[in-house]
């Protein structure tokens, strides 16, 4: 027998990759259900204000529309906030859809019809007869920044730390140092924009019975928030969502599609879809704009003395969304003196929404923008003084991290680079009539684990299943889990099933942050240990005493049998222990729940050196990413080509963000103007070129019990800086306003 | 969101519309305003087909009409009465894989996976074509298709080995 390889770091092919690429996959909008009826939804065209009337007349005439639904009409609900809570609820009260006349936001969804087709629902949507009483309202973040407070507190705040406190002097070591660099940055909003549209298919099954097939990062979550809302049992709301269309943070709180389709068919006794389209995905959450400043400032020698990180963020008039911007420097920096701030200014927007790196890439910009002048003003290479400044402790925390090769990421990514042909000279590289320019920087993400649950069946056939309510949002989850219980048990993948996307298995929290291979791989783990402990204990007493004296740690598992390590003669198939098990399955559930006492001494991060080749067209100011290196140490990596692909899309996101993106807002209509695929740019293909990808080998045996970081943030958060770093050497300009378009260079 | 429209001379207007749709024959009665790509996923079950945008700005809904790439969602169903239609589910044989479908697994050429019917139908009607030799003109061709998951170097990539496997058979 072949001795078995570990599945973990097997570059394993998608297991769901066959669904995928013949159109078998199944996503929320994509479920035929006998006599399905379809919802479109009605939106305010206003602001703030009021609706005074609002008349439907019209569109209920028609035959084949079932109902409109409206905040006159809508079925009685929940009173409190906190039953519209969801896992990623910021402090203050959630937004509930049809509530009552009030708008608070331009977009905002203020009616649903239900009709007998799509083509019928949506053409009635347009024969409403609505009144509105306007009220003055704001949206723009830089004209309302003199009203910016501190953010409230709340549960939010655990995995979203406040600034910390501030050390020795700012001011004063800041004014003494030789080298100062001050900047102000400004970012837009952004919208997460899944190519999957938002779409809830709620299947009426009678008595109060409800199964939902939605498009979340969460069905626990979508389960719960209805459950609550609609004052149903958990247990007859049940959440499907094995595939999901992207999410990128859009669908970490239920939307409001969730809440109307589940309205419908409570009240019309139907099975309804609703489906939001393009424009409408710009009427939930969004990243939100933030204006940022920053004061860093160096001796002679490059040491970095003084860090200040301004940020102020958008918000809501209803809830407290906040994000970590300012935390970063100081995890990087050592620097004595420092000062960090974040603050909130409420607009009549939406609340913001975690959208891929929040905060993250959002602070990682500014201060690596800043960096990188520093290094420019001290005449020191940016990568030197980065090294120069280089710490193994978080000083800003004053605790060691549980491990840290961003040094070795430095080095591997500059040498695959080839950084040492970088001339500092801004616009002194050219190709023709293309002003060159090399930039690089650095980027960092928080490694987290909360609680999961996993279930663990192994069945007569010697086949190991495996339950969690977790999603898939496009990262790979389910390979990867496959993968972590397959290695457990020592079985091929082909062995194991993972079975996920159901809020009638075992508890997953949603799934973001990084954190969903830390902990629902965790609680896999955990339940694989504990699978191994009972077959072994079955086993132990099986007729023949094929283990007699053995312990546990003298036997191994591989291939579908129990052996004594030393001995492989001495051994027993999974089949054999299922039959002396009276040919029941062997069943067990795990809890997982990080070891808090020991992560609090660390600092958990996963880190990245990011390296960015521009060319720049010299009269028409085009900017191309010619090439990128992203150097990355994250820990563990379980799959290394699922998670080469979640940092290419990261660094695809990065590049979108610096060049492409932006949802553009006009402030005198408080509304958002460009709602649609063609005119928010995303890079295509013809945009995309050489992108290499580096995973760096780091040991940890603190994160958690995998070793492993997460990939699903750090691809991006080092990449916007790197290239408009880049661009500063190409060109000599240094734009701190996202994203940089061609005009702005000439 | 909507413009109001002016009221349809009658909403029951319905029209047969015959399609062949992989090799199919499938009878459909559509009023004239239902698009193609709700035609095949609304009316005939076939959700394979993506809709992204539903105003032929991200490719999601490409299929191949009559050999040829269309975006379903800016076709109306009556103007293809008669037309053969492939989509994803019918670009191979049952339980077979087409070169390219094999070639996106390898590649990993999708994480969400919500681009790719679009892009692999979309990548099949643009070697038909022809014009795209060098990965540069692929990558321009294929353009009309969005991947916000960030696959794009990997679905290039997939392509790059089917397109020169067929050039050198
Ligand atoms: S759905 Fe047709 S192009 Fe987007
Ligand atoms: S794979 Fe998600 S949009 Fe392309």
């Amino acid at each position: 027998m072949e001795p078995y390889k570990s599945q973990i770091g097997q570059p394993v092919s998608r297991l769901e990759g066959h669904l995928k690429v013949t159109g078998t996959a199944r996503y929320a909008g994509d479920y035929s259900v006998p006599g399905l009826l379809y919802g479109y939804v009605i939106n305010s065209t206003i602001t703030k204000g009021k609706i005074i009337s609002f008349d439907t007349s019209r569109a209920k005439a028609l035959p084949g529309v079932l109902e409109v639904f409206t905040h006159e009409n809508r079925p009685s609900l929940a009173w409190f906030d906190l039953q519209y809570a969801d896992m990623d609820a910021p402090p203050g009260s959630p937004f509930r859809p049809l509530q009552d006349a009030d708008i608070l936001y331009n977009g905002q969804p203020i009616g649903l019809v239900v009709a007998e087709t799509f083509e019928l629902a949506r053409y009635a949507a347009t024969l409403m007869d609505i009144e509105y009483e306007e009220e003055a309202f704001d949206t723009d973040l830089r004209s309302q920044q003199h009203l910016a407070r501190s953010p409230k507190i709340g549960m939010a705040t655990m995995l979203k730390p406040l600034p910390p406190k501030p050390k020795g002097n700012f001011e004063k070591a800041f004014n003494a140092s030789p080298n100062q660099v001050s900047a102000e940055f400004f970012h837009g909003t952004e919208h997460h924009n899944p190519l999957e549209l938002f779409a809830t298919t709620t299947v009426y099954e009678g008595k109060g019975k409800l199964t939902i097939y939605d498009k979340t990062q969460g069905t626990i979550n979508s389960q719960m928030y209805v459950a609550n809302i609609f004052g149903l049992k958990f247990k007859n709301v049940r959440v499907i969502s094995p595939y999901v269309g992207g999410a990128f943070g859009s669908a970490l709180r239920p939307q409001y599609q969730l809440f109307l389709s589940v309205m419908a068919a409570l009240k019309l006794e139907r099975s309804v879809l609703v489906t939001l389209d393009r424009h409408q995905m710009f009427t939930f959450g969004h990243r939100p704009p933030t204006v940022q400043r920053t004061r860093f400032s160096a001796d002679n020698n490059g040491i970095i003395t003084a860090l200040n990180h301004l940020a102020i963020g958008e918000t809501s008039r209803f809830e407290d969304y906040t994000e970590v911007v300012v935390n970063w420097s100081h995890m990087l920096y050592p620097a004595a003196n420092t000062l960090m701030q974040y603050k909130l200014v409420e607009l009549d927007v939406y609340s913001p929404l975690d959208m891929r790196a929040p905060g993250g890439v959002t602070g990682m910009h500014a201060i690596e923008s800043t960096i990188d002048e520093l290094a420019h003003k001290s005449k020191i290479d940016p990568l030197q003084l980065r090294l120069t400044n280089y710490t193994e402790i978080d000083v800003s925390l004053n605790r060691p991290y549980s491990s840290k090769e961003l040094r070795e990421c430095y080095l591997q990514g500059a040498e695959k680079f080839g950084w040492d042909k970088r001339n500092p000279e801004p616009r002194s590289m050219r190709r023709g009539n293309k002003l060159v320019g090399y930039g690089m920087a650095t980027g960092i993400w928080e490694a987290n684990q909360l609680p999961a649950k996993a279930e663990a069946i192994l069945t007569g056939d010697g086949k190991l299943k495996i339950n969690s309510a977790v999603t898939d949002i496009g990262t790979g989850t389910l390979t990867v889990m496959t993968q972590i219980a397959a290695d457990e048990l020592g079985l091929p993948v082909e062995d194991v099933e993972f079975a996920y996307g159901d809020s009638k298995k075992p508890f997953a929290p949603i799934q973001g942050g990084s954190f969903t291979v830390s902990t629902v791989g965790s609680a896999v783990k955990a339940v694989g240990a504990a699978m191994r402990k009972k077959l072994f204990s079955i086993a132990k007493k099986m007729k023949g005493g094929v283990f007699d004296g053995a312990d546990l740690k003298d036997v191994s598992f591989e291939g579908g049998r129990v052996f004594i390590t030393n001995d492989r003669s001495r051994s027993v198939s999974f089949q054999e222990i299922i039959a002396a098990n009276d040919n029941k399955p062997v069943k067990l559930s795990k809890f997982s729940v990080p070891s808090i006492l020991k992560l609090k001494k660390y600092s958990r991060a996963a880190h990245s050196a990011v390296f960015v080749e521009v060319e720049v067209d010299e009269e028409l100011g085009v900017i191309n990413v010619t090439r990128a290196v992203t150097a990355v140490a994250a820990g563990k990596i379980i799959n290394p080509k699922t998670a080469r692909s979640q940092i290419l899309g990261g660094m695809i996101w990065g590049i979108s963000k610096a060049l492409r993106e932006e949802t553009i807002q006009d402030d005198g209509l408080g509304k958002y103007m460009n709602q649609n695929l063609s005119e928010y740019h995303i890079p295509v293909h013809a945009d995309i070129h050489e992108l290499d990808v580096i995973f760096v080998d780091e040991k940890d045996t603190v994160v958690n019990e995998l070793g492993t970081k997460g990939v699903g943030e750090i691809g991006i958060v080092g990449m916007p800086p790197a290239i408009t770093n880049a661009i500063f050497n190409a060109t000599g300009k240094r734009i701190n306003q996202l994203p940089i378009h061609f005009d702005m260079l000439l | 969101m909507l413009t109001e429209l002016t009221e349809p001379t009658t909403l029951k207007a319905s029209q047969p519309v015959n399609l062949v749709v992989n090799g199919t024959p499938l009878q459909l009665n559509l009023l004239p305003w239902v698009s193609l790509l709700d035609a095949l996923r609304d009316y005939s079950g076939l959700t394979g087909t993506k809709k992204g945008c539903d105003h032929g700005q991200c490719g999601a809904c490409t299929v191949i009409c009559d050999g040829k790439r269309v975006l379903s969602c800016l076709s109306l169903a009556v103007s293809k009465d008669g037309s053969e239609i492939t989509t994803i589910e019918g670009i191979a044989p049952e339980g077979d894989l087409h070169p390219l479908q094999k070639a996106f697994i390898e590649h990993d050429a999708f994480q969400c996976g919500y681009c790719t019917p679009g892009q692999i139908c979309s990548a099949i009607g643009m070697m038909k074509e022809g014009k795209a030799k060098t990965r540069a003109e692929v990558k321009e061709l294929m353009s009309g298709n969005l991947c916000r998951c960030g696959a794009n170097t990997n679905i290039i990539d997939a392509i790059m080995e089917v397109q020169n496997q067929s050039v050198h058979e």
